[in-house]
């Protein structure tokens, strides 16, 4: 794996300066401004946000070109936006439009039930979804320059992400303990390239940012995400399916900010109105689950 | 340094902080996040990372951290800015415009080189090696802003083609791109040099 390539480091390089920040899922200019003014690190450009797909259901894809554009205009944050897993021309159209990051996501209906994307084929970086460490390695092998537990979109849960964010910090920390030759069967079992096995073993860490998302509804639910090792968190129905989008936007930022002090975090949460109500995941079959797609 | 004139302290609003704690841990340097004006007390230096100046800028309202920065950079403290971090201290911010602490005597056009596509890692030229302390050096630039107008007390090291990218006025030492990204920058290693000198 090239690391060391330059274009490979712009790409990581991006996600290194989204650290500390929140990155939030919009549809629209009008939400994109609000977002930018709370404080966000980057937008999200979607057709709907995951709670509405949820509720609608069809086909989600690709954002509309104009809308994309429309934010892309307005705000001077890195906007991002999302393609439909193993969906190259979906991918191939964001980066000819000039979006300064995909997320490869399962939160639209997947293209391909296989295949993912082979990103290191793009000029443009690439975050993809996991639930545990052999998914977020997989995805890094093939390209990706960022890594995001997936949680459940659309959800108001945040168990799922906690689930995840676990998930991964549990296994970063077993590989640690494994020697040399444990490596290789530890490679067979998490289905994930040796060498990037390798890399964890030796790191403690991924080889790229791992943000948390899927859930996110409250300040405090952004800081428990940072507590469990997330660098930075995405935020989607969370806002806008709130009673206070902007307030709790920039509640949501201080929080991620200052998630050590609980103090700031009490202070971020005083006074919001009511968060989006929120799914019980156990009632969920699993065919509802976005977490399950892609592999 | 570390020991006797304090830790470098790093803004930790939002952005690549950490990326600078592990440049600055690997010369031996310790340092301190700081998110409150109580994190400046007792630093031998200051880094301003890069990340969103937007971001920062919102993150620092209502609360006294923003003037401590500027009593800190006046009274001579060390500092490095890289990327949002130039953004934050320039004179004047263009495309769009917005506020900023107008410590260093520069104006600066955001996003100036494109999107994330024109990223790039550039060989930049050095004006001023003996300042430098290296002939060479490499610039990961990543939607990196544009200086385009240096006031007289601002020496310029080091250029991208015309643009200046690396500037230092009194104790500030501020680069457009990103040296906590390049392993062995000259420019981490000069901003050390400094620190130390001035403990």
């Amino acid at each position: 794996m090239e690391f060391q390539s330059p274009e490979f480091r712009v790409k990581v390089g991006l996600a290194e300066m989204l650290k500390g920040g929140v990155i939030m899922d919009v549809t629209d200019a009008a939400q994109a401004k609000i977002a930018e003014d709370a404080g966000a690190a980057a937008v999200m450009a979607l057709e709907r946000v995951p709670a509405d797909i949820r509720a609608e259901g069809g086909v989600a894809r690709m954002a509309a070109i104009g809308k994309i554009e429309e934010i892309m205009k307005l705000v001077s944050i890195p906007v991002m936006a999302k393609c439909r897993i193993g969906h190259m021309a979906e991918a191939r159209v964001l980066e000819a439009l000039g979006v300064d990051f995909i997320d490869e996501s399962e939160v639209l209906t997947p293209a391909d039930e296989e295949n993912h994307v082979w990103k290191r084929d793009f000029k443009v970086p690439f975050v993809c979804g996991c639930r545990n460490i052999g998914e977020a390695l997989r995805r890094i092998g093939e390209g990706a320059a960022m890594i995001r537990t997936k949680g459940e979109a659309g959800s108001g849960n945040i168990v799922e992400a906690v689930r995840h964010l676990r998930a991964v910090r549990r296994e970063i920390s077993r590989l640690g303990t494994l020697d040399p030759a444990e490596l290789v069967p530890a490679s067979k079992e998490l289905q994930a390239p040796l060498e990037l096995v390798e890399y964890v073993a030796r790191e403690g860490k991924l080889p790229v940012p791992n943000f948390a998302a899927g859930g996110v509804a409250t300040p405090a639910d952004a800081a428990l995400c940072m507590m469990l090792g997330a660098e930075s968190v995405f935020v989607g129905s969370g806002i806008f399916k709130s009673e206070d989008p902007s307030r709790r936007a920039a509640a949501i930022v201080k929080a991620v900010t200052h998630w050590q002090d609980p103090a700031v975090v009490l202070e971020a949460s005083r006074g919001l109105e009511g968060a989006m109500h929120g799914l019980d995941i156990a009632k969920l079959t699993p065919e509802e689950m976005l977490s399950r797609r892609g592999w | 340094m570390s020991g006797d004139s304090g830790p470098i302290g790093l803004l930790a609003l939002q952005g690549d902080y950490a990326a600078h704690a592990r440049a600055l841990a690997a010369r031996g340097a310790t340092t301190r996040e700081v998110r409150t004006s109580g994190d400046l007390d007792g630093l031998a230096g200051l880094v301003l990372p890069g990340g969103e100046s937007t971001t920062m800028l919102t993150l620092m309202e209502g609360s006294d951290l923003a003037a401590r920065l500027v009593a800190e950079i006046a009274g001579g403290l060390p500092v490095l800015a890289t990327c949002a971090g130039v953004i934050l201290l320039a004179r004047e911010v263009r495309l769009p415009p917005q506020r900023s602490l107008g410590v260093l005597d520069v104006v600066v056009e955001r996003n100036a080189y494109g999107r994330q596509l024109d990223s790039a890692v550039v060989a930049l030229t050095v004006r001023d090696p003996g300042a430098l302390g290296a002939e060479a050096l490499e610039g990961v630039f990543i939607r990196a802003p544009r200086v385009t107008s240096v006031g007289d007390g601002v020496a310029v090291l080091a250029t991208r083609g015309d643009d200046p990218v690396l500037l230092r006025q009194g104790m500030i030492l501020a680069a457009t791109f990103h040296p906590e990204l390049t392993p062995g920058s000259p420019v981490v290693d000069l901003f050390v040099r400094q620190v130390r000198a001035a403990g």
